[in-house]
């Protein structure tokens, strides 16, 4: 599959070393706002590729994270879940095909997570 | 180092993860809208043929000739380049009308409709020796263009057709057409290749 800059991302904080996985990390899972369904990093890059994408495949989804089918699946499920990504299903040529696309409250939950890292940064540099 | 990052104060650190969280969202909503379909191997194929069509042209008894070698080139080119996109979008249709493709359409297609009007109107004059410079350039300023909303490396495939068309346009008259080959045989090869092993097909 093609390779892409989303699979060649930094490693996501929960898999970096104990070390690394820093308390800067902890702080920012603890605080109370914080969505933890989006905070997570296949997802928050799944709901952002959406964002920027009507709708997109599963397959597509696949090659863009770098997931496996069963990752990527456990994933989508709780955004459906959470009322954030919505999952079109049907066949073509007898193959069925899964596209998945942003909700209005996907949207609106990745605005909050974005306009919340820019208090964070504002917070911690600001000063 | 390790004992620098262990008590470096907790404010800074905060806003790196932060940051980099945001970097990590801008970068995939910027790689899932670029156009990915553009197949190495259609390139691959589209150098193999401009290799024949040099040997052909270099043939022919009078630039006319050679011109019209070329031209038939261009035709099978474009024919190789949508059966071979097609092909690399197969299940996947509707990226083809989707944004990030459109966005690659509109970049390709100015500089190309340029070069058909710059071709047909120094046929009319007779000044073949012009055609393969202008053709290598006009080229590269197409794929250069179109390359800002796809793969990262076609871009320095369209900067690297434009500098052998520059050299094309430099060099002593009759170097043109070899170099003419070597872009559009050498360069797609190449390129063909990295795209096809790094981007999948």
């Amino acid at each position: 599959m093609a390779e892409t800059d989303a699979a060649r991302q930094p490693t996501p904080p929960d898999e970096g070393s104990p070390r690394r996985a820093s308390s800067a990390e902890r702080a920012i899972a603890r605080s109370p706002q914080l969505d933890s369904v989006i905070h997570e990093r296949t997802r928050l890059g799944l709901v952002s590729a959406l964002a920027a994408n009507e709708r997109l495949s599963f397959v597509e989804l696949k090659s863009l994270l770098g997931a496996t089918d069963g990752n990527l699946s456990a994933h989508a499920r709780k955004l459906e879940d959470a009322g954030y990504i919505t999952a079109h299903k049907r066949f073509e040529d007898r193959v069925p095909r899964t596209e998945y696309e942003l909700t209005p409250a996907g949207r609106e939950a990745l605005q909050r997570y974005v306009e919340h890292m820019e208090a964070l940064i504002r917070v911690a540099r600001g000063r | 180092m390790l004992h620098a990052i262990d008590h470096d104060p907790e404010p800074p650190r905060l806003a790196d993860r932060a940051e980099d969280n945001l970097r990590f969202i801008r970068s995939a909503m910027e790689s899932s809208s670029r156009f990915t379909e553009v197949s190495g191997v259609g390139m691959l194929l589209i150098g193999v043929t401009a290799v024949a069509a040099t040997l052909v042209a270099a043939a022919q008894s009078s630039d006319r000739a050679a011109v019209l070698v070329w031209e038939a080139e261009a035709v099978v080119a474009v024919a190789i380049g949508v059966l071979a996109t097609l092909h690399k979008a197969r299940g996947r249709w509707q990226r083809l009308l989707a944004a990030p493709a459109r966005k690659f359409a509109l970049g390709l297609m100015p500089p190309l409709a340029a070069g058909g009007v710059l071709t047909f109107v120094l046929q009319r004059e007779e000044l073949f020796d012009l055609l393969p410079g202008m053709w290598l350039v006009i080229y590269g300023a197409a794929i250069a263009a179109a390359g800002a909303f796809s793969v990262r490396i076609l871009p320095a495939l369209g900067f690297s057709f434009m500098a052998v068309g520059t050299l094309a346009f430099l060099a002593p008259s009759g170097w043109a057409w070899w170099l003419l080959g070597t872009g559009f045989g050498g360069l797609h090869i190449v390129f063909g290749a990295v795209i096809a092993r790094r981007y999948g097909g």
